[in-house]
C-alpha cells in the first residue's frame, strides 16, 4: 500500500481529490510457478486419468486394436515411427500454415476494404456468410485438379479458403463494432478515416481478429489433412493415416494423429502468445485478483 | 466583453423526414463570448445535447446561421477549434493515460518530440501527473474524467464542450470535479459550453445559465450568474449562490409551463 500512497502527490492547491483515489485496481501480477501449477493441476489429472481408463478398458475389454488401439500401442509406434510421422507432420504443417498465411492475409484485406467502403461491404459480406455455412473443405477434388494433385498448393488453397471466411467475418465485425463516442471523438478531431482505422478500428478488431485465427489455427491443419485424404504425395500425414488404417497399422495411423494433435495444440499456443503480446491491455488478460 | 466564440441566429434542428420528423430545436439564438462558462440547462428532450453537437458539429443546423470563431462550425472543426468531453470518457484501452491525451496530437501532427511534454503539462493541469503511465482501466471514473478533460484540452482549443461530463460520477466526486474544472477554466482562459441537468451544478460552474425547455428545444430563459470567477466550497454556502439556484429552478418552472406541459 506504500507504493499507492506514493503515487498520490501532495497537492497544495486542491487536495479535494486525496480521498477519492483510493480504490485503484492493484496492477496485475505475474503469474508464480506455485499458481500456474494449482490452476493447471486439474486438466493434468483429468488427462492422466482418460488415459488410464482408455488403456485399462481396452484390456479389461479385449478391445481389438483396430476398433481402438491402446495408449501403450500408440506411444510404441509413436516412438518407432517418430522420423517417418514427424517428416509427414511437418509437410503437413507446411501446407497448413502458408494456407492459413494467404487465407488470413487475403481476409485482413478484404475486411480493412468492407470498413472503408459501405458499397462493398453490403454486397461482400452476405455472399461471404452464406460461402461461410458451406462445407468448403468438399472443394478439395476441385482444387486438386486446378492446381495438380501433386503439387502442394492445391492443399494450401483449401487451407486458405477455409481460414478466409471466418477470419474475415469476425473481423470485419471487430472494425465495424466500435463505440459512436469514439468515432464522434475522432470526427472532433478532424481525424481522416485512415486515423480512425488505425487508432481506433484495427485496435478494437485485434480481440476479434485474435479469436477467428485461434479457430483458423486449428481448422488449417484439419483442412490440411482432409484435403491430403483426396490423393497426392505418400508422404504426408493425411496420406500417412490412410494408408496405415487400410493395412490395419490402426496404433501407427493413431500414433499420426497424435502428431497431428501436437502441431494443433502448439500452432494454437503460438497465437495465444501473439495474442498476449500484442494487445496486452484487453480485459481477458487483466489481473483478477 | 470580448469577441464572439459562438453566434447563433433562428437555429433549428429536425431529425428525420416527413411523418417521423422530430423537431429538437428552433429559433434559437445564443451569443458565447470569448473566456464564457456557458451552462445549457433543461429536462431531457429540451435539446440542450442537440445544441452542443451542433456548435460542434457532430450534427448540422436545419435552419438559421450559426458561427464559430467566425467561421461555419465545419470549418472550426477542420480547425481544430474545439476540444469535447463526453458523458463517458472515452479513453482507449490499449493506450496508457500519458498516450490517451497524445493522441489528438498525434492525429493534429504536432512534432513527435513536443507531445510527450505537452501531455505531461496537460495531466499536470488535470492534477493526474503521477498517473501518466497507467491504463485508464486502473482508474477510478473521476480519474478517467480527468484524463479526457486533458485530452480535449491538449491541443489548446478555443473553446471546450462538455455534455453532461459528471453525470455518471457520485455526488462527492461531483463538486471536485467541478472545482477542477473551474480551476482549468481559469487558467486556461477556453471558453466552455457545458451540459448539464443539475441545477447547482449549472449555477456553481457558470458565468451564464441558458435554460432550456422541450417541444420544441428552445432557449426560454438566460440567467447571468454574478458571482466571482474564483469559487470554492464557500461560494456553494453563500446566500447570493442560493439566490440564483431558486432563480434557475423557477425559470426552468415557467419554462415547462410555457411549453404547455405537466
Amino acid at each position: 500500500m506504500t507504493e499507492r500512497d506514493d503515487l498520490i502527490r501532495e497537492t497544495p492547491e486542491t487536495d479535494v481529490f486525496a480521498s477519492f483515489e483510493g480504490d485503484l485496481p492493484t496492477i496485475g501480477r505475474r503469474s508464480s510457478p506455485g499458481r500456474l501449477l494449482r490452476r493447471y493441476l486439474p486438466a493434468f489429472i483429468a488427462f492422466l486419468t482418460v488415459i488410464l481408463v482408455w488403456e485399462g478398458l481396452t484390456r479389461l475389454l479385449g478391445v481389438e486394436s483396430f476398433v481402438l488401439s491402446k495408449p501403450s500401442e500408440i506411444l510404441t509406434s509413436f516412438t518407432e515411427t517418430f522420423t517417418t510421422i514427424w517428416g509427414a507432420g511437418m509437410r503437413t504443417l507446411l501446407e497448413a500454415a502458408t494456407g492459413f498465411v494467404i487465407g488470413t492475409s487475403l481476409a485482413v484485406a478484404t475486411s480493412l476494404a468492407a470498413a472503408r467502403w459501405v458499397g462493398f461491404r453490403d454486397g461482400m459480406l452476405p455472399i461471404a456468410i452464406a460461402l461461410n455455412a458451406t462445407p468448403i473443405a468438399a472443394l478439395a477434388p476441385i482444387f486438386n485438379s486446378w492446381f495438380g494433385l501433386t503439387n502442394p498448393f492445391s492443399k494450401m488453397a483449401v487451407v486458405a479458403v477455409v481460414v478466409y471466411f471466418p477470419v474475415m467475418i469476425n473481423t470485419t465485425r471487430g472494425l465495424l463494432e466500435v463505440d459512436p463516442a469514439e468515432l464522434e471523438l475522432m470526427r472532433s478531431m478532424a481525424a481522416t478515416p485512415a486515423e480512425v482505422t488505425r487508432r481506433i478500428r484495427i485496435p478494437r478488431a485485434l480481440p476479434y481478429f485474435f479469436s477467428s485465427i485461434k479457430v483458423a489455427s486449428v481448422l488449417s491443419l484439419i483442412a490440411a489433412i482432409i484435403a491430403e485424404y483426396f490423393g497426392g504425395p505418400q508422404n504426408v500425414l493425411g496420406q500417412y493415416i490412410v494408408n496405415r488404417a487400410q493395412l490395419f497399422q490402426f496404433p501407427d495411423a493413431w500414433a499420426a494423429i497424435l502428431v497431428a494433435s501436437i502441431l494443433g495444440v502448439t500452432f494454437y499456443l503460438l497465437i495465444l502468445l501473439a495474442e498476449r503480446r500484442l494487445m496486452p491491455w484487453h480485459v481477458s488478460f487483466r489481473s483478477s485478483d | 466583453m470580448s469577441s464572439s466564440v459562438v453566434e447563433a441566429r433562428g437555429v433549428g434542428k429536425t431529425f428525420g423526414t416527413g411523418d417521423g420528423q422530430i423537431v429538437a430545436l428552433s429559433g434559437i439564438d445564443l451569443q458565447i463570448h470569448q473566456g464564457d462558462f456557458i451552462s445549457l440547462i433543461g429536462p431531457s428532450g429540451c435539446g440542450k445535447s442537440t445544441l452542443l453537437r451542433l456548435i460542434g458539429d457532430l450534427v448540422s443546423p436545419t435552419t438559421g446561421t450559426l458561427v464559430v470563431n467566425g467561421k461555419t462550425p465545419g470549418q472550426a472543426r477542420l480547425d481544430r477549434d474545439y476540444g469535447i468531453v463526453f458523458q463517458s470518457a472515452t479513453l482507449l484501452d490499449w493506450r496508457s493515460v500519458q498516450k490517451n491525451v497524445e493522441l489528438p496530437l498525434e492525429i493534429m501532427d504536432f512534432p513527435s518530440e513536443e507531445r510527450p511534454a505537452r501531455a505531461r503539462e496537460m495531466l499536470d493541469l488535470v492534477q493526474l501527473d503521477a498517473f501518466a503511465d497507467h491504463f485508464p482501466w486502473q482508474l477510478s471514473g473521476g480519474m478517467q474524467q480527468r484524463v479526457a478533460i486533458a485530452r480535449a484540452l491538449a491541443f489548446r482549443p478555443s473553446l471546450l464542450l462538455m455534455d453532461e461530463p459528471f453525470g455518471a460520477l457520485d455526488e462527492m466526486t461531483r463538486e471536485a470535479m467541478q472545482q477542477e474544472v473551474l480551476r482549468v477554466w481559469r487558467e486556461t482562459g477556453t471558453s466552455v459550453v457545458f451540459v448539464t441537468h443539475s441545477i447547482p451544478e449549472a449555477v456553481f460552474l457558470s458565468t451564464r445559465v441558458v435554460v432550456m425547455s422541450p417541444r420544441p428545444g428552445h432557449i426560454s430563459d438566460e440567467i447571468v450568474v454574478d458571482l466571482p470567477r474564483q469559487r470554492d466550497q464557500d461560494t456553494r454556502e453563500q446566500s447570493k449562490y442560493f439566490d440564483l439556484v431558486i432563480e434557475v429552478r423557477e425559470a426552468l418552472r415557467k419554462g415547462e409551463k410555457g411549453g404547455g406541459a405537466l
